[in-house]
């Protein structure tokens, strides 16, 4: 009987060595397949079930990750969420990842080069990973008064600190909760997610730096009046200011707010054009400047430039060769001229910093678990638009817009703001936007603010800057100088 | 009394010593990988357990030299080893269910049941001095085994579990009779065999040949396939179908010599899963489970999603595997008793798969090493019987998470959790080593 057992030695080595070609097969060559099947859930909790840092305002966690009892170990929670989702965006198992969440996921989720070490004093100490904590250079007194003051009013605030680029505020409305979409039951985050979809104005576009970009309209009037300063105009130098300006080439004039006359001489200062925001003279500037001085000018601001703050910054846009009518129209922020508020913030933050613009940044400091600094931003000069001395002579030119000129409604009682007001036509039947940029103090700025209502913002009556936007800077800038005199 | 013979034949103890001094240690460092992390790594617990494990294994190697000097030197810590990665691997996934909010203590049974396998194996040894004697019980085994495989079908104390009806509570502890019945079907063979081998092997018609056996001669097979056939479909358990039947084809070879009837055997199986494929759904679902297991709509219907989910946990474990402690193996239905294959090919990747399966082999080898060297036929018969019996188990484990066939409810001897299998094949080795003894001990010039 010898024989036969031989050969049932031999089939049990058979059936064994099949077990181990299959588990061969299943390891490593279907492996990959096997790994990235969308039914594996592995893949996921591998990538969303470790510690993940958390994001942090004024010291504050706004956004961490608390331990749980599902397969996915840690729930990404919102404390405010709708406050702050213009900037840290949402975390989610079923759609990925947006804002802060998305642009410093490598740090958050402890996976970045930068935490080599780190991890390298895991591995020895048997630690398991954990994310590193992202600070924020947002103030949380700024940002929630922005949010305060736009309220349910469709558009975009944006403040920074002009002396550093510090982005003190980002508020885009409407917004969602990014909670809605953090949860781990994929029915319920799929729900969610199709009503955002569904609802009207896009909750989930962040019209602060990537929703569609705006004329700037009159705002725009800063750029063309510092390309004039910067081409030997002064305060008081005299512009052409009749009551229809005429566009050449074409059958149609230019006119002013409302068919307003802004000089019964068909001429006046700089100053004046700016404080009563005189379309026609800025019209007849821009023609006599040259479009190429003006877009010097609007580049210097930032005009083209890809911005990662870290956000991806929609380019603002310029016109591409335009003729005089056209430069004219240019020159008062219509026609083809397009910003996003972040855009028309760093005009008044470059202003109020001297003429110089600092780089907008988000990101202040970023640590690891162990509260060792991974990260600083440094501020960094982005451009030097302007000299002081122009600088200087605009600001001026902008105290006056609000002491006494479309932007009275920015005035706070006891300090000098400097702004601009805007209306920027759309050119269809819908409402205009409305826009104020400005700083404050005007001598020492603090804060530099955009404000943009986007189509009036969904409010009735004589849509204007000065009526409607005016106002939720004020309330910023107050908030801002409120924090700067508390710290 | 043999005084005058100096034979020198090396009891291979020495060897089994430095073997066992290795498994305590794979066994001691796995279990302290596991609570290393997760953060439950306690000094006194390892001492402990240390401890535990050197005098489990002190104990049954000097069991072994009292009674039985010439047993097997390889089996005892080939097997130890497995069991004690078990035993880690089920308490690792102890503390990820925990980390779920799930809490259980399968490791500490398992741990129980160890202990009680090990105890019931040197009983075995301790009290079966000479393993002929258990010819003797021939037809009682042959009863006890069909009870043992029919009693879950008993209402009352018969459970279904997982879809399986080989469970019955005793004492409000599941177990699973079939686990024994094995054994004792293998008694009954031997026994039934040696008897009949003649009779079964020389008589019949030759076609192509082959001796082809008599229709008369039938009977046993017969039977022995209606109850694997009845096990299948009424106990919805393939894999106790497969194995029995597997066992009795083997040892019917093993004691004819005759080729025809494993094929007349695999023929007549072959033929019977088809057919019970065909007719009763639930079969049929698992056939399906098994042929188109990522097929969306059955993996969707669940039928195949724990072998799915299984796949993925090995295929995320690759080669080197995540590390002990470091998976997720508790995202796998049942990781700690059906699929802990795939737990161990998560964490211990292939590599450690391979080594595994690479111990059964060699345990499987020693049986037929010892069935070899033996000169009884009933010894043989058995001894081969049994060592089969844990090749095939494993081959129908493994089989069936790694989708070589249908997947099946049986567990992974030694390393799944589970009392019976733990009891029974402890048994086994008992059995084993007790044969292998006999087998290897020098001729007695009393005898």
């Amino acid at each position: 009987m010898n024989e036969p057992v031989r050969r049932i030695s031999v089939v049990v080595l058979t059936m064994f060595l099949a077990l181990m070609i299959a588990a061969s097969y299943i390891q490593v060559i279907a492996a990959g397949d096997l790994n990235a099947d969308a039914r594996n859930v592995r893949t996921l909790y591998r990538e969303y079930g470790t510690f993940r840092g958390p994001i942090v305002v004024d010291g504050q966690s706004i956004v961490w990750s608390a331990p749980v009892d599902d397969p996915f170990n840690y729930q990404r929670t919102y404390a405010d969420g709708p406050l702050y989702s213009a900037v840290t965006g949402y975390y989610s198992i079923v759609y990925g990842r947006t804002g802060i969440e998305q642009s410093e996921n490598e740090l958050l989720s402890g996976t970045a080069d930068e935490l080599f070490w780190t991890r390298l004093g895991n591995l020895v100490s048997g630690e398991t990973q954990r994310g590193a904590s992202v600070e924020l250079t947002l103030s949380g007194a700024v940002q929630q008064a922005a949010f305060d003051a736009l309220g349910d009013q469709i558009g975009a605030v944006v403040a920074l600190d002009p002396s550093t680029g510090k982005v003190l505020a980002m508020v885009t409305s409407p917004t969602f909760d990014p909670a809605d979409l953090a949860g781990h039951t994929t029915s319920v985050v799929n729900e969610n997610y199709q009503t955002l979809l569904g609802t009207p104005d896009g909750p989930l576009v962040n019209r602060a730096i990537a929703g569609d970009t705006y004329p700037p309209g009159s705002t725009f009037k800063l750029v063309t009046a510092a390309a004039a300063l910067g081409a030997g105009y002064d305060a008081e130098s005299e512009l052409y200011a009749p009551d229809e300006l005429a566009l050449p080439g074409t059958s149609v004039t230019m006119g002013n707010y409302g068919g307003a006359s802004c000089s019964s001489t068909e001429s006046m200062t700089l100053a004046d054009a700016l404080r009563i925001s005189c379309n026609t003279a800025f019209g007849s500037l821009g023609m006599k400047l040259g479009w190429s001085v003006i877009e010097r000018q609007a580049e210097a601001f930032g005009w083209g430039e890809q911005l990662s703050i870290p956000l991806a910054v929609t380019p603002s846009r310029l016109p591409d060769d335009p003729d005089q009518a056209q430069t004219a129209m240019s020159s008062i922020g219509q026609y083809d001229v397009r910003a996003t508020p972040l855009q028309m913030a760093m005009v008044a933050a470059g202003i109020a910093n001297d003429g110089e613009l600092m780089r907008p940044y988000l990101v202040e400091t970023v640590r690891d678990a162990d509260l060792r600094v991974v990260e600083t931003t440094e501020p960094e000069v982005m451009s030097t638009p302007m000299t002081v001395a122009d600088a200087n002579e605009l600001t001026a030119m902008m105290v006056g817009v609000v002491d006494a000129g479309s932007g009275t409604n920015a005035q706070i009682s006891g300090v000098e703001v400097a702004g601009k007001t805007g209306t920027a036509e759309t050119g269809n039947d819908l409402d205009p936007h409305a826009w104020f940029v400005g700083f404050a103090p005007a001598d020492d700025p603090v804060v530099a603010v955009a404000v943009v209502l986007e189509n009036g913002g969904g409010n009735t009556g004589t849509i204007t800057g000065g009526r409607l936007a005016a106002p939720i800077a004020r309330q910023v800038i107050e908030a801002a100088l409120a924090a700067q005199g508390g710290s | 009394m043999a005084t005058v013979a100096e034979v020198t034949v090396r009891t291979g103890r020495r060897a089994e010593l430095g073997l066992l001094a290795l498994t305590v240690l794979i066994a001691v460092a796995a279990r302290g990988l596991v609570d290393y992390h997760a953060d439950y790594l306690v000094i006194s617990d390892m001492l402990v357990y240390t401890g535990a494990w050197v005098a489990v294994a002190l104990a049954i190697h000097l069991a072994l030299r009292r009674w039985a000097p010439f047993a097997d030197p390889v089996l005892v810590p080939a097997v130890l080893t497995i069991n004690g990665i078990g035993l880690a691997m089920i308490r690792r996934i102890d503390f990820a269910y925990a980390a779920r909010g799930r809490e259980t203590d399968f490791g500490q049974v398992q741990a129980v049941w160890t202990l009680l396998g090990i105890s019931l194996a040197i009983l075995v040894i301790l009290l079966l001095r000479d393993y002929k004697l258990l010819r003797r019980f021939t037809y009682t085994a042959g009863v006890l085994g069909l009870v043992g495989l029919l009693l879950p079908l008993l209402p009352g104390i018969g459970t279904q579990i997982n879809g399986a009806r080989i469970w019955i509570n005793v004492f409000g502890k599941s177990l699973q009779p079939g686990e024994f019945a094995k054994i004792a079907f293998v008694v009954f063979f031997a026994g039934y065999l040696v008897s009949n081998r003649d009779t079964l092997a020389l008589a019949g018609p030759k076609v192509l040949g082959m001796r082809f056996p008599r229709p008369r001669d039938l009977g046993p097979l017969a039977l022995v396939w209606v109850a694997a056939m009845l096990v299948q479909i009424y106990e919805r358990d393939l894999g106790t179908s497969l194995l029995l039947f597997g066992i009795f084809v083997a040892m019917l070879y093993v004691a004819t010599e005759q080729l025809s009837w494993v094929l007349t055997g695999m023929a007549m199986f072959t033929v019977g899963a088809v057919a019970a494929g065909a007719f009763f759904s639930h079969v049929g679902a698992r056939y399906t489970a098994w042929l188109h297991a990522l097929d969306p709509e059955v993996y969707r219907s669940g039928q195949s999603e724990q072998l799915v989910r299984g796949l993925f946990g090995m295929a995320s474990g690759g080669l080197f595997g995540t590390g002990l402690g470091e998976g997720r193996p508790d995202l796998v239905p049942y990781a700690e008793s059906d699929f802990i294959v795939a737990s161990i090919g998560e964490e211990l990747g292939l590599t450690g798969l391979l080594a595994i399966l690479t111990l059964y082999i060699v345990i499987v080898q020693r049986a037929m090493r010892t069935a070899i060297g033996i000169r009884h036929g009933f010894g043989k018969l058995l001894s081969a019987g049994l060592g089969f019996a844990i090749g095939l188990q494993v081959f129908i484990v493994v089989g069936g998470v790694t989708r070589v066939i249908p997947l099946t409810g049986l567990t992974t001897p030694f390393l799944a959790y589970g009392g019976s299998s733990m009891l029974a094949n402890w048994i086994v080795i008992g059995l084993l080593l007790r044969i292998s003894h006999q087998a290897r001990r020098p001729e007695e010039s009393s005898a």
